[in-house]
């Protein structure tokens, strides 16, 4: 087994890691938290039900941002759509034999990545060139961008330039998920590729990233309005009741 | 006060976001506490020995009291959808005051103590030390913003700032740094029983002459009953009702209502406030023990209802927080909304008929109606989705011929605050207040032009008292604000059921 080999499979194995225990004790805080007041944004459901499809519409169609400016819904919602789509596309790798649905998706998955480009440009354009997106953004807003972008073209470039054996890619990933290394090809894309990768995973629980997670725990958006109707006193203000 | 030197912006035809101005209201900053105010109220009478860790400390603790703070300091992208939201922006162009940028005032500091990355790589993240300079900015920022909520509906993730901003000065009043006004109310509303601290003897008088004057008026016996034990319905309302113009107008309109609906009804010397600035401050426990004298008072009297008059933050404490602060109601009618609006119960009495509305009686008036951001965004009415902007609307039209609504992108939950709410509403701020209520003077000067609108009509103490002050600033006459209830009074017909 080459020391590359090694290196990357203790890399992903940390990344992985690093991702899934600081996500989850991100998520662990979110949840243990009480939330003492109700809180709901206008227009807020009455029911359970109608928060559910709140959620829907606000994860899947960005309805919050679509009123606030449509340059960053139509960039940041294409961006986030690609990249779903090219997510799917990669479950080919994770998956043997590939599921159905993941096969259909592979063509669509190929454009995605250049929508996905597309959206980050944009993105990018507007925190350059508008003065208020300018003012608000910090070093990381940039990198995140810059990691992403490299991440798309490195992608892109084993399809369209220099390619890879993606057979042998999908036996070091199986690998890897079975504990039973198997060598990775010694290609720069692909070495860039995954080296990014597994750098986004280990960031994101430590990052902006986690709006992810956020936005299902964010009280505005994930109340209904039925506060005359329930009392939602939190353990610690219980106490002071007593008083 | 300076009042005369304030300029108002120019009103355009078109809303324009502003070029940034660094530091444009750098120089807004309201009068800290004096020792005796904090300290009566419960907090340290000055800065604090140590302030700097006693601030991260608190900070930590808000963190994990509220899932909303911990949750908000996380998630945001600076994608920027905000930034143009903010009333406050758009009439000073200071970039401080976009939301994102007020609320990274606190959340460069949170990175700076509670984050990873915050505390390796503060100059790539964003994050800073809690210094002099930084605690100085978010005593002048976070009292220039009103919690209106505004940024909240456009925000992907739902961010609201005024969760942010309450924090921020619960942090503050923590180490010493409470804001006069705010907290000066607050010692007064819990030593004589309401804001403007009028004690109950000048109430009662107060009450006395207002029926004289209505007999006058009306020939009618419309009653103003204080503390009178076995009536059916205890209101609370804002202590400007009783002597301020124009709100005193609506106290008029609630009795002549329960008049003519045939409803008795009682103030409460004890609850003589509807308004709660525990909320402006972010205060559980202040919020709780204002609140706790409306359920005194409702069990001491004996009522079955409470009913809320024209106030729209306290609104908002009493429809999403009074359930959980000082409920359960059990005692109260079930059959009625507890607690419930003085326009519910207006809304319900007009569509049974147990009112009469005489809508030519208001026929000099070309009214429109400000949605108030504590009703609009953070409360509801009548159980119905959006039953905010529903009711309100409802009644202005069964009391007047004729109604214009302003721009739809600057009413509703869209709605600009008047800019003097979450404790502003106090003199050395005017240049602010002024600043911040360009974005409603210009939806309204469109609704002037188009339609010769010469009342806004609003159910919020703070926006009457605003709008009262800011409205010649733009060269409009300060009559042009009233009461919804104001509309009622003058509509409507008494004497019948005599």
């Amino acid at each position: 087994m080459s020391a590359l080999t090694l290196v990357y499979a203790g890399l992903f194995y940390a990344a992985t890691a690093v991702f899934v225990v600081g996500l989850a004790a991100k998520i662990a805080g979110y949840a243990r938290t009480p939330a003492p007041l109700r809180i709901p944004t206008t227009p807020a459901p009455r029911t359970r039900a109608g928060v559910v499809g709140r959620m829907a519409r606000e994860v899947l169609l960005f309805e919050s941002l679509f009123r606030a400016n449509k340059w960053i819904w139509l960039f940041g919602w294409l961006f986030h759509v690609a990249l779903a789509l090219v997510l799917v596309r990669h479950l080919r790798y994770f998956t043997e034999p590939v599921w159905p649905v993941v096969a259909i998706a592979q063509p669509f998955g190929i454009y995605a990545g250049f929508a996905l480009l597309a959206g980050l440009a944009g993105l990018w354009a507007r925190r350059l060139l508008v003065e208020r997106i300018r003012y608000i953004s910090t070093w990381s807003d940039h990198l995140m961008l810059a990691l992403l972008i490299l991440i798309a073209v490195s992608g892109l470039m084993m399809k369209y330039v220099a390619h890879t054996d993606i057979v042998a890619v999908k036996a070091f990933v199986l690998g890897l998920m079975r504990f039973d290394l198997q060598p990775l090809p010694a290609d720069g894309p692909l070495l860039v590729h995954l080296f990014l990768v597994a750098g986004l995973m280990a960031i994101f629980p430590a990052s902006k990233l986690l709006h992810a997670p956020g936005v299902f725990f964010s009280p505005t958006r994930n109340q209904a309005d039925d506060s005359r109707e329930r009392r939602t006193v939190a353990p610690w203000a219980a106490g002071l009741e007593k008083k | 006060m300076g009042a005369p030197d304030v300029q108002a912006p120019p009103l355009k035809a078109y809303p324009v976001i502003p070029i940034l101005q660094a530091d444009a209201m750098a120089g807004s900053r309201p009068y800290v506490a004096a020792e005796k105010l904090n300290e009566a109220i419960g907090f340290p009478g000055k800065l604090v020995d140590g302030w700097q860790a006693k601030a991260v400390a608190k900070l930590g603790e808000l963190r994990d009291r509220y899932r909303s703070l911990r949750v908000f300091l996380d998630a945001c992208v600076h994608c920027g959808a905000c930034t143009d939201k903010c009333h406050f922006f758009l009439g000073t162009g200071d970039p401080k005051n976009m939301p994102v940028a007020r609320q990274e005032l606190v959340r460069k500091v949170y990175r700076r103590y509670f984050t990873f990355a915050g505390k390796h790589f503060p100059k790539l993240v964003g994050a800073e030390d809690l210094t002099e300079s930084v605690l100085e900015d978010w005593y002048r920022y976070f009292n220039q913003c009103s919690e209106c909520r505004r940024c909240s509906v456009y925000c992907p993730y739902g961010i609201d700032t005024a969760e942010i901003t309450m924090a921020a000065k619960e942090v503050m009043d923590s180490i010493g740094m409470g804001q006069k006004y705010t907290n000066e109310i607050i010692g007064k509303v819990h030593k004589i029983g309401n804001n403007l601290g009028l004690p109950g003897p000048a109430l009662l008088d107060t009450l006395q002459t207002l029926e004289e004057e209505v007999k006058e008026e009306t020939g009618q016996d419309v009653r103003f009953p204080l503390d009178e034990p076995g009536a059916e319905v205890l209101v609370v309302t804002p202590s400007a009702d009783f002597f301020a113009e124009p709100h005193v107008f609506s106290l008029i309109g609630y009795a002549k209502v329960f008049h003519a609906a045939g409803i008795r009804w009682t103030l409460s010397s004890h609850a003589s406030e509807a308004g709660n600035f525990g909320l402006f401050i972010g205060n559980y426990d202040q919020t709780r023990r204002i609140a706790m004298r409306v359920r005194e008072a409702a069990l001491e009297l004996g009522v079955k209802r409470v009913v809320v008059g024209e106030c729209g933050h306290a609104w908002r404490v009493a429809y999403s927080f009074w359930n959980t602060l000082i409920g359960p109601f059990d005692f109260l009618d079930a059959r009625h909304p507890v607690p419930q609006h003085v326009c519910e119960l207006t809304y319900d009495l007009i569509r049974r008929g147990a009112i009469t509305l005489e809508r030519e009686r208001n026929d000099r008036r070309v009214v429109t109606f400000h949605d108030s951001c504590n009703v609009a965004r953070a409360s509801g009415m009548g159980g119905i989705p959006r039953g905010q902007f529903i009711l309100p609307r409802a009644i202005v039209r069964a009391a007047c011929t004729r109604f214009h609504d302003m721009a739809p992108e600057t009413i509703h939950e869209n709605t600009f605050c008047c800019g003097g709410g979450g404790g502003l509403l106090t003199d050395e701020l005017v240049e602010l207040r002024v600043k911040g209520a360009l974005p409603r003077m210009e939806a309204l000067k469109a609704v002037v032009d188009e339609h010769g609108v010469n009342f806004m009509a609003t159910i919020c103490a703070i926006c009457k008292a605003q709008f009262a002050k800011v409205l010649p600033y733009y060269k409009f006459d300060m009559g042009m604000v009233g009461g919804v209830h104001q509309l009622v009074g003058d509509a409507i017909v008494l004497g019948r059921n005599d």
